[in-house]
């Protein structure tokens, strides 16, 4: 059996959640620094991948980074080629789990008791350092529910993957993608195979969540 | 050591402005929630921005709109104990005073020092535990000690007692006043509470809805607010509109009465003030027949609520309050007042 698929999606989901981790983080941290007016704008923007058809996303991933596009022949030069090419499931998976990560950080964020980082700053600790020691320390568990999530997003993005890289066996071929393709083809034994693999992925992240929250729960 | 302050600040409908200065002592300012207070020291320690004005410590712009000079709270050299201690949950007690001595860089000196500091405020004990796991107390000396550790040139306590449980205050205040007594450098403490104030502080400026009205030296604030305000602020409860009749004599039209007065009364009299507790039965100045229209006990006093003989039927009843000692077997048919504790208000 090739196992492509899954090497293949594991990369995506790993690589996407990576991107979405620091992006969603910062743009959460820096969105509840904006004046409203602003931050109900760029919340608009940034949140709308959640709830477009992931084909929609495709569709203007596609208008930007086409073979024909102006950013599309600039990554070309850089010798970076999206479309069809698995690098472009990255760009599908981070532009489709982006919102979760934005969205559970920036809930986390808000919660935050903002007399914490002023105590820091006044005692002379620099921002840097009171970010990742005491702001993301308070709120990990909302950033680790948002990361998982974003995670598993990524893992099962079919609609803007499937518009941007399409189904190249052994070069493209995701999980998700290639349930579909070898169910449109009549192998429904293949399918089932990859369905199976795809629900134990998810089992076993939600299983690693709870088990993450239960040590948490009995520490400190 | 010296703080000069001098700032505005609009938030909203809210118009803060202030002007003191803080000599090595230990300062007061005493308000009502929503008065200024905490808005006041935040922009001492930079974490908010004034429109305009200027903060200078020890000779140090920290702020100044003219220069365009505006330090964030790193460079300030500023304590700031919060209300809620704002310690670092996911810390020790420990890890938390180490956090104040992040500027020495050698490790031994660093954790020798945040021991003397543990020594010196007892808290060795709960030196493992975590903020969430630490009494009112204790959450206040470790957050205390983590100022004290990292040596700012000012110390701020924003209302330190609030988060404290009423019968704990007293003890803490004590320690507190103790512990600080060797701190050669100026303390600004923020309180709505009049009673902490006096006990703590050398000098106490009133704070009234953004405006400072008065800053005097404890003793001489409670004995002469001055303003209907700051007197009612500072806990007098009886204040009436009067006007001057003599050098040392007021006319109270409310209690249709005339006062004598210790100070020479100015002009420009608003208002009497006499606190609930001035009232004497057995004083002969300023003494009026009075009928007692109400009493309440408390545990160690008394307190009644009388009106003058003559008093204007839709004017407040008069306060009383005295100490259980001095109860009465029968309620008194006239109540005195010692001129010098009519308080002259303008």
């Amino acid at each position: 059996m090739d196992l492509y698929p899954l090497y293949n999606s594991l990369r995506i989901a790993a690589i996407s959640c990576v991107v979405v981790f620091f992006t969603g983080i910062f743009a959460a941290y820096y969105a509840a620094r904006l004046p409203r007016v602003l931050k109900g704008i760029l919340d608009v923007i940034l949140t709308l991948p959640m709830v477009l058809p992931p084909t929609v996303c495709g569709y203007f991933l596609l208008l930007i980074f086409g073979a024909r596009r102006p950013v599309g022949m600039f990554l070309a030069d850089l010798g970076i080629k999206l479309v069809m090419n698995w690098p472009g499931g990255v760009a599908a998976a981070v532009v489709v789990a982006f919102p979760l990560m934005y969205r559970t950080a920036r809930g986390a964020f808000e919660s935050f008791d903002e007399n914490l980082a002023w105590s820091g700053q006044t005692l002379g600790l620099s921002n840097t350092w009171i970010f990742w020691h005491v702001r993301m320390r308070s709120c990990r568990q909302g950033i680790l529910a948002g990361t998982v999530l974003a995670f598993a997003r990524a893992l099962g993005e079919y609609g803007a993957t499937s518009m941007l890289i399409g189904y190249t066996p052994g070069r493209t071929a995701t999980v998700s993608t290639t349930v579909y393709q070898l169910w449109r083809t009549n192998d429904e034994q293949g399918a089932f195979f990859w369905v199976m693999v795809n629900l134990a992925i998810s089992a076993a992240v939600l299983l690693a969540v709870n088990l993450l929250e239960r040590r948490r729960k009995n520490g400190t | 050591m010296a703080l000069e302050v001098n700032i505005e600040k609009q938030a909203g409908s809210f118009h803060l402005q202030t002007a003191f200065t803080c000599e090595k002592e230990f300062l007061g300012i005493l308000g009502a929630s929503g008065s200024g207070k905490s808005m006041t020291l935040k922009c001492i320690a930079g974490i908010e921005k004034p429109d305009c004005g200027r903060i200078v410590l020890d000779g140090r712009v920290l702020f100044d709109s003219d220069k365009k000079i505006n330090l964030p709270p790193r460079q300030r050299r500023v304590g700031y104990l919060f209300q809620n201690y704002a310690l670092f949950p996911d810390m020790t007690a420990r890890q938390n005073i180490l956090c104040g001595l992040h500027a020495e860089k050698d490790r031994q000196k660093r954790e020798q020092r945040a021991d003397a500091m543990m020594e010196l405020l007892q808290i060795r004990d709960v030196a493992n535990l975590r903020p969430g796991q630490l009494s009112g107390g204790q959450a206040q000396r470790v957050a205390l000690g983590r100022i004290l550790v990292n040596e700012p040139e000012l110390l701020m306590l924003d209302e330190p007692f609030a988060a404290l449980d009423t019968h704990l205050r007293l003890k803490l205040q004590v320690e507190l006043k103790n512990l600080l007594s060797g701190y050669d450098r100026g303390i600004i403490m923020v309180t709505h509470d009049r009673d902490e104030a006096f006990r703590m502080c050398d000098r106490i400026g009133v704070i009234d809805e953004g405006q400072m009205l008065a800053m005097k030296e404890t003793r001489e604030l409670f004995a002469d607010p001055g303003s209907r305000a700051v007197a009612s602020i500072t806990g007098c409860k009886n204040i009436a509109y009067a006007r001057k009749t003599g050098k040392h004599e007021v006319f109270v039209p409310e209690w249709n009465i005339y006062l004598k007065t210790g100070k020479d009364v100015r002009d420009d009299l608003k208002a009497v003030g006499i606190r609930a507790h001035s009232f004497r039965p057995g004083e002969e100045e300023n003494r009026f027949p009075i009928t007692i229209v109400r009493e309440m006990e408390e545990p160690f006093e008394w307190v009644s609520e009388f009106v003058y003989k003559e008093q204007a039927s839709a004017s407040a009843a008069v306060w009383w309050r005295y100490s259980k000692a001095f109860r009465l077997p029968e309620p008194p048919d006239a109540l005195g007042v010692v001129p010098d504790e009519v308080l002259l208000l303008y």
